[in-house]
């Protein structure tokens, strides 16, 4: 199969699709297509969208429905896609707390869940099942890269995240594998949009640097006020603050950020390289981290229909736990929790033309596990 | 019978033909659908009490439910897990013990924020209630041990006694008994002496307190029984989804169920039945058509507000039968 | 702790409740006048905020963009008033909930519509870039100084409009007794469509300032707007002088609160727990006070008429 990779993006298609399974797929896509967070969604759905184009394999198909980023939302497309539209494969939720809702349940159905984002702890150690896979990350993944990045040049880092489960495993996530000191913690109001008074304390704690996780419309009011303020420190962040669908928003103020991810535009490889231009010339912008996960989501499924009928259930999951298909992050493989083992890249914003995006400046873990997989029985 | 009643009838029948319907079709999904309809509409007759009857717009009626949606989950999970309660009780998966601790729960905290909001009136108690319900849900957020923003997961649907509640159509019925008798309690305490002292109060609080009787602690009382009926549906609401999370705490979900009520008539028995019947089907009719069916459910509701004021029911009945 | 770090947390106080202010005075004075309650001034704080960004991008100057939040927030805010809000002032308050609650989702959902799901950029303009230096070594952001200048600049122009001019007269009037002043031949139609466009803008401005440092999305006004209730249910609906100082004191005691109780807990526990059962205690201190507040004066603290 590695043939592929040389073949191009069409050629990929070509040599999944031909081969012997030609057993009907019918696949369920979750995904936040309004409200605040539809940004991410749109991505994913983009992505899963061009890889499917270019699979041309008509034994797929592909339901799509909008979580508008609610629980009870997403746990009734979930039963309906599953007693109404009889899918065989689940995928699309972008948010924890989403995923916490739909997967145990869906899971516990005999679904296979594909997660194109969003690892929550539960679900990567004891809770892990057969029936989940995670193509992402683990949340703490991100977290923990930035973490030991920052012991190569600080000692004083001060450390800001939401007060909310995902805020407090960044956290625990970058002391994890921080050695240093820390100038101070401090968690946020979710949804918080006015970060003048953590500014002032980070500013009077004599910190050497500043690590925080604040997604979405936090992310880009914190960086603004940042640069407003006129204190002069480095700032570290997961990349879900710095994406490609939040730089335009921010503007320069997140010049010379360094960003965790794994995965980054300029990631030197074939696949890589073929997704990006296709990306940019079907939809005219940039791919996020979300549309490279979920891309490469949409590719695993296809490989797995490869080599296995999807009514075998037990067999398909073997295909699917292969892997056998050409990342856009380079190297992929699972673990035995299902989740990725992979590189977390260290990514700097710049500016290339007019356009702010992201570029590789370091690798903070090669073929990184999450801390969770030894709790994982299955 | 009066049209009215003639019309209600015909409403909750309605509700439970589509279950009915979708097991001899094979439809199992809109069996989940119409519990839904019977859970939200079962919240919406609780809020009813407190809105129809008593003229309090409580705007903050999602902390009642989600109450009794925590009060669910966290039972289940202590369940589940075999973890004791603090003072040493044991967690239970059986729907009438969580049924009793989600009413007496939000009961009680109803009784703390009606004892503070009711001391005000007319726009000082909505959105005192609403920035009350918003205090619970950024604690419930923020509060870490079950969850916080993720959210609770229930394993397995809890139990009824020879019930099999895992069986769709099983708990539809149960959801729908509660219903009906959620109905009946409104029907009795709209028909009661307290029910009238409750409407009196609405119409003219000065004329009560001559004859002696304090609006106030009649309000109170309305107040934490509609807020005990809604607790209840958040606990089988936590069941339907075998989830709970902060979103059933939002403001958000304190509007719909007012929209509920307003869909389908403030007041009416069946209001609040035909209002969850018909969002629920708006919502996921149109959610199918279009990402953009929020737009459209906003100008759906301006023209309910602006043109039909009596809902549903009242394009059916006629002139609404409260002053 | 020391003194400068305190003085940049009451200026930070400060100048969230000035921002508070200028949303809930729109509110107040809506209520104040015609007795509406309107849910959807949040959007027009989010119109305000996206006319700014859009001007802003195309023409490279905010100060074009601060004009355009104003006159486009009136004009949603006349629009609004015309086709929806002026047929609910003699409904009850349910009603007027309901339909604004339906504007919300119109505008958000038209908004995402027009703009798409991913924020725009809008930054603050060049003249207000800098910092001026306070006592101790320590520097504020200009543009925070500016806005805690317009704020009390709109607070100061208010009271003018309302005491010295005829258009507040006529809103005094209106807010004591409105049969009279239809019978003075005040076209009271049209004195409703200006005391709505004026809150309207007023909310609008504030969306656009606050863009600058924020993020401009749909949805952005609704957080504020919950607070702004809060504010003028502590200050007393209708009362402009209590929405300015419930404004004020919300933003002190949350800025304060979210700055001082971390550290008051930190005496006597590990400073990770602290740092997070101070946020949580933090972010309920607002609604604690306005329950303080009620349990003592049930109608706010400058009860109005209304």
């Amino acid at each position: 199969m590695k043939t592929i990779i040389a073949a191009g993006i069409v050629g990929l298609a070509m040599s999944v699709s031909g081969l012997a399974f030609a057993e009907p797929v019918k696949i369920g896509m979750i995904t936040t297509l309004s409200g605040g967070g539809a940004g991410l969604g749109i991505d994913v759905r983009d992505a899963f969208a061009l890889a499917m184009k270019q699979a041309n394999n008509p034994d797929v198909t592909v339901v799509t429905e909008d979580d508008a980023m609610k629980p009870e939302i997403a746990v009734q497309i979930a039963d309906k896609m599953i007693q109404s539209d009889k899918v065989d494969i689940l995928t699309g939720i972008i948010w924890s707390n989403l995923a916490m809702a739909v997967v145990p349940s869906a899971t516990g159905q005999g679904i296979i869940y594909i997660s194109p984002n969003a690892g929550p702890s539960p679900l990567a150690g004891a809770n892990c099942n057969a029936n989940y896979f995670n193509v992402a990350y683990q949340n703490d993944n991100f977290h923990e890269a930035m973490g030991e990045y920052a012991n190569k040049d600080y000692k004083k880092v001060y450390i800001l995240a939401p007060n909310y489960p995902a805020g407090k495993d960044s956290l625990t996530g970058f002391k994890r594998f921080y050695k240093g000191e820390l100038a101070g913690e401090v968690y946020t109001q979710l949804g918080q949009t006015d970060y003048a008074a953590e500014i002032a304390q980070i500013r009077a704690s004599g910190a050497d640097s500043v690590f925080f996780f604040l997604p979405g419309g936090m992310g880009i009011a914190f960086t603004k006020q940042w640069a407003q303020s006129g204190v002069d420190l480095p700032l570290m962040g997961p990349a879900f603050s710095f994406s490609q669908d939040v730089l335009p928003a921010i503007g320069d103020a997140a010049l010379g950020v360094k960003n965790s991810a794994s995965w980054s535009p300029d990631l030197d490889n074939e696949a890589n390289k073929a997704f990006v231009e296709a990306f940019q010339a079907e939809y005219g912008r940039l791919p996020s981290v979300y549309a490279a996960q979920s891309y490469d989501t949409a590719n695993l499924i296809l490989s797995a229909m490869g080599k296995a009928g999807v009514s075998d259930k037990d067999a398909f999951k073997a295909a699917l736990k292969e892997a056998d298909f050409a990342s856009v992050r380079g190297s992929f493989k699972f673990n035995t929790n299902q989740h990725p083992i992979q590189n977390i890249y260290v990514r700097e914003v710049v500016k290339e033309g007019d356009v702010l995006t992201n570029k590789i400046i370091d690798t903070a873990f090669e073929n990184h596990e999450d801390a969770y997989a030894k709790d994982c029985k299955m | 019978m009066t049209r009215e009643t003639l019309i209600s009838l015909a409403i909750v029948l309605a509700l439970l033909a589509i279950p009915l319907w979708a097991t001899a079709a094979g439809e199992t999904f809109y069996i989940t659908l119409a519990t839904r309809m019977a859970i939200l509409a079962l919240a919406a007759v609780g809020l009813n009490i407190a809105l129809g009857l008593g003229g309090l717009v409580s705007f903050g009626h999602a902390a009642f439910f989600g109450i009794g949606g925590y009060a669910a989950g966290i039972l289940a999970s202590h369940a589940f897990n075999m973890e004791p309660l603090p003072f040493g009780l044991p967690g239970t998966n059986a729907m009438p013990v969580i049924w009793i601790v989600a009413i007496v729960a939000s009961g009680l905290v109803a009784l703390a924020i009606g004892a503070i909001s009711l001391r005000t009136a007319g726009v000082y108690f909505i959105m005192i209630t609403l920035a009350f319900a918003q205090m619970i849900f950024y604690f419930a957020i923020s509060w870490p041990a079950y969850g916080g923003e993720d959210g609770l997961s229930i394993f397995v649907r809890n139990q009824f006694p020879g019930v099999n509640t895992l069986n769709g159509l099983s708990f539809f019925f149960v959801c729908f008994t509660l219903l009906i008798a959620s109905l009946g309690l409104f029907s009795l305490l709209r028909a009661s002496r307290f029910g009238a002292a409750l409407q009196a109060a609405r119409q003219n609080e000065q004329r009560l307190a001559t004859v002696g009787i304090a609006p106030y602690r009649i309000r109170l009382a309305a107040f934490v029984i509609s807020a005990m009926v809604t607790g209840l549906a958040g606990a089988l609401f936590a069941d339907l989804n075998r989830f709970v999370s902060p979103s059933m705490l939002s403001w958000h979900m304190s509007g719909e169920l007012i929209v509920l009520i307003i869909l389908g008539g403030v007041g009416r028995l069946a209001g609040p039945v035909a209002g969850a019947m018909l969002y629920v089907a708006f919502e996921y009719f149109l959610g199918g058509i279009t990402e953009r069916w929020q737009l459209f459910l906003g100008l759906l509701l301006l023209a309910v507000v602006l043109f039909a004021r009596g809902g549903v029911v009242g394009l059916l009945a006629g002139k609404a039968r409260h002053g | 702790m020391q003194t400068a770090l305190l003085i940049e947390q009451i200026l930070n106080g400060l100048q969230f409740g000035v921002m508070l202010f200028l949303m809930a005075a729109g509110l107040t004075l809506i209520f104040g006048v015609m007795g509406l309650i309107n849910l959807a001034h949040g959007s027009l704080y989010m119109v305000g905020a996206f006319a700014c960004a859009t001007v802003a991008a195309a023409t490279g100057s905010f100060w074009l963009g601060l004009v355009a939040s104003l006159a486009a927030a009136a004009a949603a805010g006349a629009l609004m008033e015309i086709t929806v809000i002026r047929r609910l002032y003699e409904r009850d308050h349910l009603d007027q909930v309901l339909a604004t609650f339906a504007l919300i989702l119109v505008f958000s959902e038209g908004t995402r519509w027009i703009f798409g799901s991913i924020p725009l950029y809008l930054n603050i303009p060049p003249l207000l870039a800098g910092a001026i230096p306070l006592p101790g070594g320590s520097a504020y952001p200009l543009y925070r100084v500016a806005i805690i200048g317009v704020g009390i600049a709109v607070a100061i122009g208010l009271h003018l409009l309302i005491t010295r001019t005829r258009l507040g007269m006529r809103i005094r009037a209106g807010e004591s007794d409105r049969e009279m002043i239809g019978a003075l031949g005040v076209d009271i139609r049209t004195l409703y469509t200006v005391v709505f466009a004026l809150g309207a803008a007023l909310a609008g401005l504030a969306g656009a300032m606050v863009g600058a440092l924020q993020s401009v999305q749909v949805g952005m006004g609704e957080p504020v707007l919950i607070l702004a209730f809060v504010v003028i249910v502590i200050g007393g609906i209708g009362s402009i002088h209590g929405a300015l100082v419930g404004a004020l004191l919300v933003g002190l005691i949350d800025t304060l609160g979210r700055f001082l109780l971390p550290v008051a807990l930190a005496t006597f526990m590990g400073p990770s727990a602290a740092a997070s059962i101070g946020a949580s205690v933090a972010s309920m201190l607002i609604y604690v006070f306005m329950a303080l507040v009620l349990a003592i004066r049930p109608r706010g603290l400058f009860a109005a008429a209304g």
